[in-house]
């Protein structure tokens, strides 16, 4: 009777099943089944996807790459963090990158990438991001998806309204989230209230190669300087960056910080300090601050410390800084793609201030001020307010733009997206995150013409969301469809680190540029060699250099003797390949760093200092051929006192 | 129980049928007999291959152009030597007198397109077996590079 019951039951779910496999009309039921939900997510093998996300890695210290709507991670690219999977950081081309003014840093927080623009729209040719700890902006090439410029911002400290940049990629913008004092000195801390400064940054960007120039660094009042955004369009000229702590508290920030009722928003007009700069404004003071720069054509970087700041005094330059009164400890720092609309997101508040950029410039026509802060005149936040948000949603964050005169705030509070008018402050929709929403992302939502048809939730928590991986999992994002009136959630994905913030863009932006291979023709490594008939071993003292090459299958040389305990052995390695996706690798036993990643037409070193005396292996570490297994070779490393001469081979 | 097990079979099976469609197709296909293939052996016959890429059967002009054949040395020299030597098998063959093996656009389309000679091309195939399953790499060169490359193997 029981086993009857048993195969009753299990022929029922087979029949069930069989009906719905064949019948593909019949898709009564809940979640994705019942809609075309899943189809909008689905990209079929070998097909790709309509966007590139590029999110942040926060405490991973990197750049993560992703397709949209898929939520498929395609890369990560190492900018502020050492990474052993391609060498990043530890190759001898690269540690450089990572150099300071306290020395190697090999770690960063990344937060707000950002792609470059030209008129306002994004160009797709780099994307900028912030090291939040160790104040460094870096800019990361969009042909080569590689890291190739890092400067080290000096006197800021948590350097977190950044990396924002201007709509014609005339700066990058970094703001200091910690005042300290400027020059850096040993004081008290009690005596922060008007000693600490807090430094906004203009790195001014060359329009050719990207390169970056500190402009100047406006010492602003010791506040804490959140977040920040460019004006455009019509607002173009101007910042605008959110502050809390005007309270200037030095501890419990928690408490202390929070006890004024409204913070402010800082508009700085930088056409104006940029033209009081350009006609011999501002003050030259010493400063020591580490610009590293990859050249593409030596793959090498070189590390550069620079000794002086260009500093402007706001009330040097009048006229160029207003305070805007913003309710609750502002956070988010947003401007609609038109440029009249700058949103501050009260953290504490379940409301929306919007501020209006006309309304603003008339106030300050009017010299209509409601006082003043270290001589920074404040308006009036009824004479500049636009509107407000009655969101009915609890802590807002953040903002974007869909391009159709709608705005999307996240509420971490009440974990949710709220999607609403801009100029009439209605809602228009709400939908929940899971769970508790830090950043969204709309392709282009931050530009004068967003790409909106997805929108990427980042969370801070995830919970429930994945099968569990112990107390440590990665962060959820959730992907929606805005095409439509109301927002629709499409899919689940985790991102790695901590995202804080994000960028993306049409993939047809970047798709036709990404470069696919280095040519060796071009390579200008100094210990490249572009023929094996080159490979060589060189002894200078106790420095050994090996010039090598790899092509499927062998490293010529393979085999190296005349080498001794307590030398600096360099291998100096060119992939010869010149097809797309043939990467070589290489390690060594005992190698104190990580192994080498080196694509086609690259080359790249990894220093090895050889402790004991023996014959030790060395290989490559990406499978290449089907004769990758036998892509090895030996290094005899003698005492150190001994008489062998160096020697190299191949097959001989 | 055992009758139970039979009606869920052809359950199954009646559902298999009527999911499936367009089974008899191959059930025809694999009650031909198959078909004796004559083995010919690639190499001997090599004047046939013209190989497999961009490059169509041509004949060399008679003079050797020593201009175009110094160009190719030196490609061949920076991108090919990794593999091959010229008078001596190495990765993969030795190029020394390849005209009296190859035609001359058999040649270029090995340079040009590994991946798909590997694959289509019989000679290309049996090599890939003789040199030990190495599979001769794409160095991306152009159609004018692999043919300067050509004009220095004539002076081999």
């Amino acid at each position: 009777m029981k086993t009857s019951i048993r195969i009753h039951s299990l022929l029922m779910a087979g029949l069930a099943f069989l009906a719905m496999s064949c019948d593909q009309g019949n898709r009564a039921g809940n979640g994705a089944l019942s809609s075309n939900i899943a189809e909008k997510v689905y990209i079929a093998p070998g097909e790709r996807d309509e966007q590139y996300g590029f999110l942040s890695g926060g405490y991973s210290g990197n750049l993560t790459v992703y397709g949209l709507p898929s939520g498929r991670m395609f890369k990560e690219i190492p900018v502020f963090s050492q990474f052993p999977t391609s060498g990043y950081g530890y190759s001898e081309e690269t540690k450089p990158m990572l150099n300071t003014s306290f020395g190697f840093v090999p770690w960063d927080d990344l937060h707000h990438p950002d792609i470059s623009q030209t008129k306002g729209e994004l160009d797709g040719r780099w994307i900028f991001a912030n090291g939040n700890n160790t104040p460094r902006i870096a800019r990361i090439s969009l042909t080569t998806f590689e890291t190739e410029e890092i400067i080290e911002v000096p006197n800021s400290a948590g350097n977190h309204s950044s990396s924002f940049i201007t709509e014609n990629t005339e700066y990058v913008v970094a703001g200091t989230r910690f005042s300290v004092p400027v020059p850096q000195r040993d004081m008290p801390i009690s005596e922060y209230k008007s000693n600490f400064k807090g430094a906004l940054t203009f790195i001014a960007v060359d329009p050719e190669h990207g390169h970056f120039n500190i402009k100047f660094q406006l010492i602003m009042p010791g506040f804490n300087y959140d977040l920040s955004h460019p004006g455009r369009d019509k607002s173009h000229g101007w910042f605008f960056f959110s502050t809390y702590n005007t309270e200037e508290a030095n501890t419990l920030l928690e408490v202390n910080a929070s006890q004024n009722d409204k913070d402010f928003i800082a508009a700085i007009n930088w056409k104006k300090i940029e033209a009081y700069v350009n006609n011999g404004g501002g003050k030259k003071v010493p400063a020591r601050y580490a610009h590293n720069v990859y050249d593409e054509s030596t793959h090498t970087a070189t590390s550069t410390i620079k000794e002086e700041v260009l500093t402007v005094d706001p009330s040097d330059v009048p006229g160029a800084i207003y305070f805007l009164p913003t309710p609750k400890s502002p956070h988010g720092c947003d401007v609609d793609p038109s440029g009249q609309y700058i949103i501050g997101s009260g953290k504490l508040s379940a409301d929306i201030t919007v501020h209006s950029f006309d309304k603003m410039l008339a106030a300050i026509d009017a010299k209509k001020f409601d006082g003043e802060a270290y001589g920074i005149p404040i308006l009036n936040y009824d004479d500049i307010l636009a509107g407000t948000v009655q969101s009915g949603g609890l802590g807002p964050l953040h903002t974007e733009f869909d391009g159709r005169g709608n705005a999307y705030t996240t509420f971490f509070i009440s974990s949710e997206v709220v999607k609403w008018k801009l100029g009439t402050w209605e809602v228009i929709d709400r939908q929940p995150t899971f769970y508790s929403v830090g950043h969204l992302m709309i392709p282009g939502g931050n530009s004068r013409k967003p790409h909106g048809k997805y929108l990427v939730a980042m969370n801070k928590i995830t919970k429930d969301r994945y099968l569990p991986t112990g107390p440590e999992m990665e962060h959820s994002a959730q992907i929606y469809d805005i095409s439509g009136e109301k927002m629709q959630l499409l899919y689940d994905f985790p991102t790695h680190g901590e995202p804080h913030y994000a960028a993306g863009c049409d993939a047809e932006l970047i798709v036709n540029n990404s470069k696919k291979i280095y040519r060796l023709d071009e390579n200008k490594h100094p210990y490249a060699i572009t023929s094996p008939a080159q490979a060589k071993v060189e002894r200078k003292g106790n420095e050994v250099h090996i010039y090598m090459s790899t092509i499927r299958s062998h490293f010529t040389p393979d085999n190296i003797e005349g080498i001794k305990v307590g030398d600096k052995v360099y291998f100096h390695i060119t992939n010869h390949e010149q097809d797309f996706d043939v990467p070589h690798g290489f390690s060594i036993i005992g190698q104190g760093t990580s192994e080498i990643l080196i694509m086609p037409g690259q080359t790249k070193t990894s220093l090895w200092e050889p402790k004991r005396v023996g014959v030790w292996p060395f290989y490559c570490t990406d499978f290449c051929s089907a004769l990758h297994q036998e892509m090895q070779g030996y290094v005899r490393v003698s005492p150190a006192n001994a008489n062998i001469e160096l020697s190299w081979s191949l097959d001989e | 129980m055992k009758n139970l097990s039979k009606y869920l079979l052809a359950i199954s099976v009646t559902f298999l049928f009527a999911c499936g469609g367009g089974n008899t197709k191959q059930a025809e296909q694999i009650s031909k007999p198959p078909q004796p293939k004559k083995v010919v052996d690639p190499y001997e016959n090599w004047q046939q291959y013209q190989g497999v890429g961009p490059v169509k059967a041509f004949s060399l002009p008679a003079e050797i152009d020593q201009e175009l054949a110094a160009k190719g040395k030196e490609t061949y020299e920076a991108m090919c030597t990794a593999c091959h030597k010229v008078d001596k098998k190495f990765i993969g063959p030795a190029p020394k007198d390849i005209l009296t093996r190859r035609n001359p656009a058999w040649i270029m389309n090995m340079i040009l397109a590994p991946e798909k000679m590997i694959i289509e091309d019989p000679i290309a195939k049996k090599l890939l077996g003789d040199y030990n399953g190495a599979p001769m790499a794409n160095q991306n060169l152009t159609e004018e590079q692999a043919r300067a490359i050509l004009e220095y193997f004539r002076t081999l």
